[in-house]
């Protein structure tokens, strides 16, 4: 996997402007960071702020034509982000079954 | 898409008291979360979760009150000393339930994690930056000192 580890993909997208900028990416296919600026309520600044953190965590890659530098989703990576995300969760989920099945042993181990 | 927090919850047929010392008892931990843990069971204590696989994670202990409510803050990654930038907070709380107990535990703060993620971003460009700056006088030295000399 390129870009960074799990907790980095996520907190890739765990931001809400982020979230947005990877929507507009994803319906037009391919943006430049001026075109985002024009859909969003982001200075262009912010906007390649924003690039700067997806770009690192693998979730756009960047793509040069002419003098304009197009941005675009790399599915795998936005996948494996939201997906890592429900992971974590099903990790608990697993973790307090594991802890309902000691206690419980625990408990009439008690009683017996 | 995607949310700040986790949670989960289950109902345990073992009162409070059973439950309580699983989840903050070192030895117990060990058995349900990672391989080994340590826990220095007192607000602002020192805990260690450890995987085999991914090595030892260092977490705070924030509140301790058996048998109902315990929370730390976990860092990411290995062998880090947790703070606001760099951890979620896990937190454990437990419910009498009839003669069981409901068990929630919640996960959160992954916007932190973020936001550390945009700092380290804006640090870059700050650097980029100056870095530009760095060039630009260089540049204006160079070309000075060329005129200079011709």
């Amino acid at each position: 996997m390129e870009g960074g580890g799990p907790d980095e993909l996520w907190a890739a997208v765990a931001d809400p402007t982020r979230r947005r900028m990877l929507d507009v990416l994803l319906a037009r296919g391919e943006a430049t960071a001026t075109a985002l600026a024009a859909e969003l309520p982001v200075t262009r600044q912010g906007i390649a702020k924003h690039l700067a953190v997806l770009d690192r965590a693998g979730i756009v890659e960047a793509r040069r034509q002419g003098r304009e530098v197009l941005y675009a989703v790399r599915p795998n990576e936005l996948d494996a982000a939201t997906k890592w995300m429900a992971q974590v969760a099903a990790e608990w989920d697993a973790r307090l079954k594991t802890i309902k099945s000691l206690a419980e042993e625990r408990h009439k181990g008690k009683d017996s | 898409m995607v949310d700040d927090r986790i949670e989960q919850e289950i109902v345990i047929e073992a009162p409070p008291e059973v439950v309580w010392e699983l989840v903050t008892d070192p030895e117990h931990v060990g058995a349900w979360f990672g391989d080994a843990a340590e826990i220095e069971l007192r607000q602002g204590g020192d805990a260690a979760f450890s995987w085999q696989s991914y090595g030892t994670f260092l977490a705070r202990v924030e509140t301790v009150e058996p048998p109902r409510f315990f929370s730390y803050r976990w860092a990411r990654p290995t062998d880090t000393p947790p703070d606001e930038g760099n951890s979620t907070l896990v937190e454990f709380s437990l419910s009498a339930e009839g003669e069981g107990t409901r068990l929630r535990v919640v996960e959160s703060g992954f916007a932190a994690l973020a936001r550390s993620e945009d700092e380290k971003a804006q640090h870059f460009a700050d650097n980029t930056q100056g870095w530009n700056i760095e060039l630009g006088h260089l540049r204006d030295y160079a070309a000075r000192v060329g005129s200079q000399v011709r």
